[in-house]
């Protein structure tokens, strides 16, 4: 995996974010007003909450190509909707088993909490990730193609 | 403005014809020069136009003078109750201060994108009338009945030709010195303010211009009329809220030993703000004016002009050091080699998540050096060499830096003295106007019928100008109250787009160059034509501007666009606005989609700006897919129960309900304990003045007694609340009796209290070491023993790992209670422990300096590292020990009495009424309002508001500014009578639902049932809030959220794999 990764420089991962509106989303804008800096790898869905986020979109982002998928809600405890973050960890944690049972690396999926004024997390998240994700190289299993 | 205006005694008469009147003298000797006789052929032309001769007269119910963000708060609030608001502002544009900034504190908010939406808002009103450009000259009648004159200077444009396309100042000779820009810059003699000016028309600065037409020649739409007239307006209006605002400081004369004017590289903090901001003459960048380098030091010298009877204004300015704080912050993100420092005499990070923004500022490696500079000097290479003494090292010494910013003070503006003639009302000594009573109806001024906001009777920060302009919105009503309301115009009826074939129409926003510096608009807009179903590309400035709003209608018209997609900013910041444009042509709103190409997009891949153009396009085409699936959705009604629950019988909240009371509207007041009054009825007495808290909380008391609106149930414990805006069900136990309580709308007014010190400071272990709390019971009861040795310790449990915010109130309820002290036995010793002194704005400081002076109290600094101990030895003797950062010694004190200005928290039933009313709070557990600037007083959960303490400790003047401002919010869905619910709401489809009642499980709101015959799930769509969570859990995929539906999510995830071109 690292040998595909390091072969191509140039290659780019493609992450899918899927963010609330009320934190996490809010959390990407002030990075945007405090003009922090973090790779054009992401393309943010926004959801009203992380609870919407059905275990589908994630399989269907691996199937169509993408090499990570993010999704991202307020922190415990801080839901707009009061517990719809909890229901989104719950459903996502048991993601992953159905990945791996998928072949797709678990890894290649995370959940962060970002809140509102947390513009640098929400960045270094981003950027963390896409450093991850470059080293696990593209995502082959589920899309079907050669990355 | 010019400034020629302060020199002539301004004056209006009846009788003097209006050529006469000082503010036209120039233009009209401009006009008759024989120099522009070749214009005379213009004048058929111009007569045809017609220009206003006749005296025209306005019917309205609030004037409102000065549209800086109070004003236009205030003028918002009353025309949303369904009253007629005329807002004067003599600027070409509305905005006021707030626009010239970059940046807020202390959450970073850009200040045009926080707002401009509000200016756009406010020129869109039905219900606001705007005359920008213009004075009051005069106000005759009284209060519910009076004529007010307002001279509207002539712009010589034509408001409605004018596109605001700028050919104008291209060709315009003549350059003039901005003030906009604060003198750093040049505007031509014809100008807009700014980019984003409401409304954007351009103005002819007639002092300036020399007449020579050029404008006039490549004007296409032909807007330009020379011989347009000024003309004097009758406006009839019930109340009048002045909310004129402040000018800043300029040490030309007083402390022009900081050299400024002298010095180019001595700039101003409004100067510097100017650099910041992105469409300043700079673009954002920091440059030192002397040469445009970027400077590698930069130091700031606070209290300039405030703060000094001698130098200045005696007054602290309030927002002076989070502003420094912010500036210093800002410039070393952006540029972490930069040296910092700021020299303070106290840095008052005194409001809610003040003092972790200036621990985050010292964090970041800016510099605090407590001394107020001496003087400063230039060297050869024009940097500047400070000369200080560090107040901690006594070493006096000198720092050499590229930029100097002098944090001037906020000063009354020069025209308050003429504006307070015109309004017969009172200015106070430094020149502010003035309030009937600080201390118990700060926004009544001193006539009847005319109320205060923003700064002009002294500094505030945003928030509480906000809250100020919403409370006088409360208080203008009482003289109009029983007038009919406007009856809103028919809603512009809505286009069936049912079964049509998209129409997209995208708009693409250069955000001046916030956007267009990064992305390359052009080619994304060539891109964004090829997409499916896109029928019309553009790229404009502004999008967000009053123009390209005008221009969405048009093409919306002409090209039979059914969706839009504005590509530019938040939609969190500016999607309403663009969703309000499409609903005045009869779009339905939720056919609305934007990407994020600033915030998400240029602002953070600016080093990046081909992959930054390629992701714009990415964004864009993700939306164009999702607009396609989009369907139109409804809006449900409801009615609103019109009366108002306070949760809190406390100062802020029988101030909440006497406001509302005053509109004829009905209110319930719960209050836990036994007596309304809430903290103020255990106060001896309120600084900064030694009135007893009694005198202000008794008449209260007794009015709300009287008072048939308000109905007050003491011992009583809320025990639940269900409902929504409009609808809302209290479960309470008053007493014994368990009892529910309808109403509309919630006030939470739950105050704060002193936190429990736990033993520290010896606390509980003598009778000697109290805190402020005790001691003002002690002294309202008349227990206090006489005592010869105090030591205060302020922030004690304050501003530390456990608890880093300060209380905002604790110095001010120290410096009182020490005077106080020394009133009763004037041989008594009193030594005042403090980090920093924080009493901010007017009257605290003065009140400070005062007790300093003339109490002989002894003031002693502290560092946060090194508290003070408190120790009781054998026989109760108390002893402090501390050690004095100033002069370094340590100090033994022994004291009859230990005072502690404990830290605060909020109110015992935050916990509980957060859960309740589903609302969240932060540091302290104090409330969250929706928007730390400009919505302080709501929450984002409709329906729901914060005044008080319950928000943040406050003062006296602050609390009733903003429990009447939360009055004003609370009433504004009572008195539109109807709420319209969420669009975004969740749907069952029938044949699919397999009845497993998943979502029912992880619905939050009870908004999901198992109807038992159908064996299907299903929505009540009044509580469905539209999270989603269920279309998240639901397997069959039948749970379907409108706006975010399984198809367009899914959709916006093929599309964003696409590679772009």
């Amino acid at each position: 995996m690292e040998d595909e990764g390091g072969a191509k420089e140039s290659w780019e991962p493609k992450i899918i974010g899927f963010f609330c509106n009320w934190c996490s989303y809010a959390g990407a804008d002030l990075a945007g007003t405090s003009r922090i800096q973090y790779p054009t790898t992401i393309r943010i869905i926004k959801v009203m909450c992380s609870g919407r986020v059905n275990p589908q979109f994630v399989l269907k982002a691996f199937q169509e190509g993408a090499d990570g998928v993010l999704v991202s809600g307020c922190h415990p405890g801080d839901c707009h909707y009061i517990e719809g973050n909890y229901h989104a960890r719950r459903k996502l944690t048991l993601m992953e088993d159905l990945l791996e049972f998928t072949g797709v690396d678990p890894s290649r999926f995370q959940m962060s909490w970002v809140s509102a004024s947390e513009g640098q997390k929400f960045a270094e998240v981003v950027t963390e990730f896409t450093e991850r994700i470059k080293k696990l190289g593209p995502q082959t299993k589920l899309s079907g193609g050669e990355g | 403005m010019p400034d020629q205006s302060d020199d002539i005694v301004p004056q209006y008469y009846e009788d003097v014809p209006l050529e006469d009147d000082y503010l036209i003298q120039v233009p009209e000797i401009v006009m008759l020069d024989d120099e522009f006789v070749d214009l005379e052929t213009e004048v058929k032309i111009v007569s045809e136009m017609g220009i206003r001769t006749k005296k025209r007269t306005i019917e309205g119910d609030v004037l409102i003078v000065g549209a800086g963000i109070s004003g236009m708060q205030a003028a918002l609030d009353v025309a949303d109750k369904g009253y007629r608001v005329v807002l004067v502002d003599k600027s070409s544009t509305i905005g006021g201060n707030m626009v010239k900034l970059d940046k807020t504190f202390p959450t970073n908010d850009c200040s045009i994108c926080t707002s401009a939406p509000k200016m756009v808002e406010v020129s869109r009103h039905p219900n606001i009338t705007l005359l920008t450009y213009s004075e009051l000259a005069g106000l005759d009648g009284e209060a519910g009945d009076f004529t007010a004159h307002v001279f509207r200077k002539s712009k010589y444009v034509d408001p409605d030709k004018c596109t605001g396309c700028d050919d104008c100042t291209e060709v315009c000779p003549i350059e003039v010195i901005s003030p906009f820009e604060e003198k750093l810059a040049k505007r031509k003699a014809i100008y807009i303010e700014f980019p984003q000016a409401v409304p954007i028309v351009y103005t002819i600065d007639y002092e300036n211009c020399v007449g020579c037409g050029a404008c006039e020649r490549v004007c296409e739409p032909n807007a330009i009329s020379f011989l347009e007239k000024s003309d004097d307006i009758e406006v009839k209006v019930g109340s009048v809220i002045v909310a004129t605002g402040y000018e800043v400081f300029e040490p030309l004369e007083m402390r022009q030993e900081y050299g400024y004017g002298k010095y180019p590289n001595v700039i101003t903090a409004m100067q510097f703000e100017r650099l910041l901001s992105s469409f300043g003459p700079t673009e954002g960048k920091a440059k030192r004016p002397s040469d445009g380098e970027k400077p590698k030091s930069i130091a700031w010298i606070q209290c300039v002009g405030s703060r000094s009877k001698q130098l200045g204004f005696p007054y602290c300015s309030r927002v002076c050091c989070m502003y420094a704080t912010k500036e210093a912050a800002i410039t070393k993100e952006a540029e972490p080699d930069t040296d910092m420092t700021i020299f303070y005499m106290d840095l008052r990070a005194y409001g809610k998540d003040f003092q972790e923004y200036y621990d985050n500022a010292k964090e970041l490696g800016v510099r605090y050096i407590r001394g107020r500079p001496s003087s400063v000097y230039q060297n050869e290479d024009k940097s500047i060499t400070i000369r200080y003494m560090d107040t901690h090292t006594r070493e006096v010494t000198e720092k050499t830096v590229d930029l100097l910013v002098l944090s001037t003070a906020i000063m009354p503006s020069k025209d308050n003295k003429r504006l307070a003639e015109v309004l017969g009302i009172e200015v106070d000594e430094s020149g502010f106007l003035k309030s009937e009573s600080i201390l118990s109806d700060p926004i009544q001024s001193t006539r009847k019928g005319v109320y205060l906001a923003g700064c002009n009777q002294g500094a505030k920060d945003i928030p509480d100008s906000v809250a100020m302009g919403s409370g006088a919105a409360a208080k203008a009503m009482v003289p109009i109250k029983d007038r009919e309301q406007v009856v809103p115009a028919e809603p512009v009826p809505e286009k069936d787009v049912k079964g049509e074939p998209p129409r997209i129409g995208v708009f693409i926003c250069h955000c001046g160059k916030n956007i267009a510096s990064y992305v390359d608009v052009a080619s994304v807009t060539d891109y964004a034509v090829t997409l499916p179903n896109v029928v019309y590309t553009t790229h404009e400035m502004f999008a967000c501007s009053e123009d390209i709003q005008k221009k969405i209608k048009e093409k919306i018209e002409e090209e039979g666009l059914n969706r839009i997609i504005v590509a530019a900013c938040s939609p969190r910041t500016h999607g309403p606005l663009f969703e309000d444009t499409m609903a005045e042509a009869g779009l339905n709103k939720y056919l609305f989609e934007m990407a994020n190409i600033r915030n998400q997009c240029s602002w953070v891949h600016s080093h990046e700006p081909e992959k930054a153009t390629q992701k714009s396009k990415d964004l864009i085409r993700m939306s164009v897919v999702k607009s396609a699936l989009l369907e139109p959705l409804e809006e449900r009604e409801s009615d609103v129960i019109p009366k108002t629950l306070v949760i809190g019988g406390g100062l802020s909240g029988m101030r909440a309900a006497i406001a509302l009371a005053d509109m004829n509207i009905d209110t319930f007041i719960i209050e836990r304990e036994k007596e309304l009054g809430g903290n103020l009825k255990d106060l001896h007495s309120l600084f900064p003045s030694e009135i007893e808290a009694s005198e202000i909380v008794n008449p209260l008391i007794e009015r709300i007694k009287n008072d048939p609106h308000i109905t007050v149930y003491t011992e009583t414990e809320l025990l639940g609340v269900d409902g929504f805006i409009g609808n809302f069900t209290a479960k309470i136990k008053a007493g014994e009796e368990e009892m529910e309580l309808q109403f509309g709308t919630v006030i939470i007014a739950t105050g704060f209290r002193e936190i429990n010190l736990d033993g520290r400071y010896g606390y509980g272990t003598s009778p000697k070491i109290v805190t402020q709390m005790d001691l003002e019971k002690k002294m309202k009861d008349g227990t206090l023993d006489k005592v010869k040795n105090v030591v205060m310790i302020n922030c004690a449990g304050a501003m530390d790992e456990e608890r880093p915010y300060c209380c905002r109130i604790g110095c001010g309820v120290a410096i009182k209670n020490a005077h106080l002290l020394k009133g009763l036995n004037p041989n008594a010793e009193i030594t005042l422990l403090y980090r920093d002194i924080r009493v901010f704005g007017k009257d605290e400081e003065e009140y400070f300096a005062n007790v300093i002076e003339n109490d002989g109290v002894k003031i002693v600094r502290y560092l946060k590292e090194e508290q003070p101990d408190v120790s009781v030895d054998e026989d109760g003797n108390v002893t402090v020990t501390v050690k004095d950062a100033v002069y370094g010694d340590e100090l033994t004190l022994t004291a009859d009495l230990v005072v502690l200005t404990a830290q605060t928290e909020g109110g015992v039933e935050t916990e509980k009424i957060k859960k309740m009313l589903k609302v969240p709070t932060g540091s302290g557990g104090f409330f969250t309002e929706a928007h730390a600037k400009i919505r302080p007083l709501d929450f984002a959960s409709d329906g729901v508001y914060v005044s008080g303490s319950a928000h943040y400790p406050k003062n006296l003047a602050d609390s009733i500014a903003q429990a009447e401002g939360a009055a004003s919010r609370a009433s504004i869905p009572i008195l539109q009578g109807i709420v319209k619910g969420e669009g975004i709401i969740s749907r069952i489809d029938p044949d699919k639902c397999s009845g497993c009642g998943l979502c029912v499980e992880v619905c939050p709101y009870g908004a999901l049932q198992l109807d038992e015959d159908l064996k299907i799930a299903v929505v009540n769509v009044t509580l469905c809030k539209g999270c989603g969570a269920c279309s998240g859990a639901c397997p069959s995929g039948s749970a379907r959220q409108m706006g975010y539906r399984d198809n367009q999510i899914l959709a916006m995830l093929g599309s964003a794999m696409i590679s772009g071109d």
